[in-house]
């Protein structure tokens, strides 16, 4: 199970471009921290979510 | 009749204390953005002491920014970061400023922030402000970044929070309400917005680092 913004979802194996895709974020408008650390964008599709990753998922709208 | 300098110290030290004071007054904290958060987050700081303020933003004071960003209407085309500067100086006469009237992009934002202990994100474009914070944590591994997602519409004002999302990640807002047609930034809710990123500014200044 991953912990997704302190939820437990049971995503294991997915990279992290495809949990974001399914999730229907828009890439360019998120930060990703992973276990406490940025995740570089670079790194999305190599990245692959495990038992145990705890994820927060920052999705910034508009208006400022 | 302006006070002079000492006059100005004493001023702030007898509303925060010696410490603290000592400890805003060499902060560096820069503002991307000078528009309904960038502005007001920037006028707290100034009334605070702040020790210097990066302001940054590329665009020009327009009659539909008045309903609430810190401009006047006598202001009406001038660069935001030159109209701020002019507003700041009325209220802090011994503020330290430098200005980039630039658009901030990932081949000028090292240089831009290179001085700075704490940036404030403070953009409109949800793009643009995702940019800046991913640059900041992966590029920059010794600054705070105090970030604002979700302040549009007459939603409630105690849905506007603070969240500390890692060791350096703030975020205020509500997280939701988009700017749209149907929903607009009304003054006061957008105040409350930057009022947080201000405060915690100031907070991690105080080494208070939770929220």
């Amino acid at each position: 199970m991953v912990k997704i913004n302190g939820e437990q979802l049971g995503i294991d194996g997915y990279s992290m471009t495809e949990y974001l895709l399914s999730a229907g974020y828009d890439i360019k408008r998120v930060a990703v921290e992973l276990n406490g650390n940025i995740l570089p964008k670079a790194d999305y599709d190599e990245t692959l979510l495990k038992d145990g990753d705890s994820l927060e998922v920052v999705s910034f709208v508009g208006g400022g | 009749m302006i006070p002079a300098k000492d006059e100005w110290q004493r001023a702030l030290i007898y509303r925060h204390g010696t410490e603290f004071q000592k400890r805003i007054s060499s902060s560096v904290v820069a503002v991307c953005g000078l528009g309904g958060l960038g502005s007001n987050i920037a006028m707290a700081l100034a009334r605070a002491g702040i020790g210097k303020l990066i302001l940054i933003d590329f665009d020009r004071v327009d009659i539909t920014n008045l309903h609430r960003q810190q401009y006047k209407a006598n202001q009406i085309g001038l660069y935001k970061t030159e109209a701020l500067m002019h507003n700041l100086i009325e209220i802090n006469p011994y503020l330290e400023m430098q200005l980039h009237t630039v658009c901030i992009d990932e081949t000028n934002t090292k240089e831009l922030l290179t001085d700075a202990d704490i940036i404030c994100e403070a953009f409109d474009n949800p793009e643009a402000k995702a940019n800046l914070v991913n640059f900041v944590l992966e590029k920059m591994p010794r600054k705070y970044i105090v970030a604002a997602s979700g302040m549009a519409g007459i939603g409630s004002g105690n849905t506007i929070k603070t969240k500390k999302l890692s060791r350096r990640f703030y975020l205020c807002g509500d997280e939701k309400s988009e700017v749209s047609e149907k929903s607009g930034l009304l003054s006061s809710r957008v105040m409350l917005c930057a009022a947080h990123q201000a405060h915690t500014v100031l907070r991690i200044i105080a080494e208070e680092f939770e929220v």
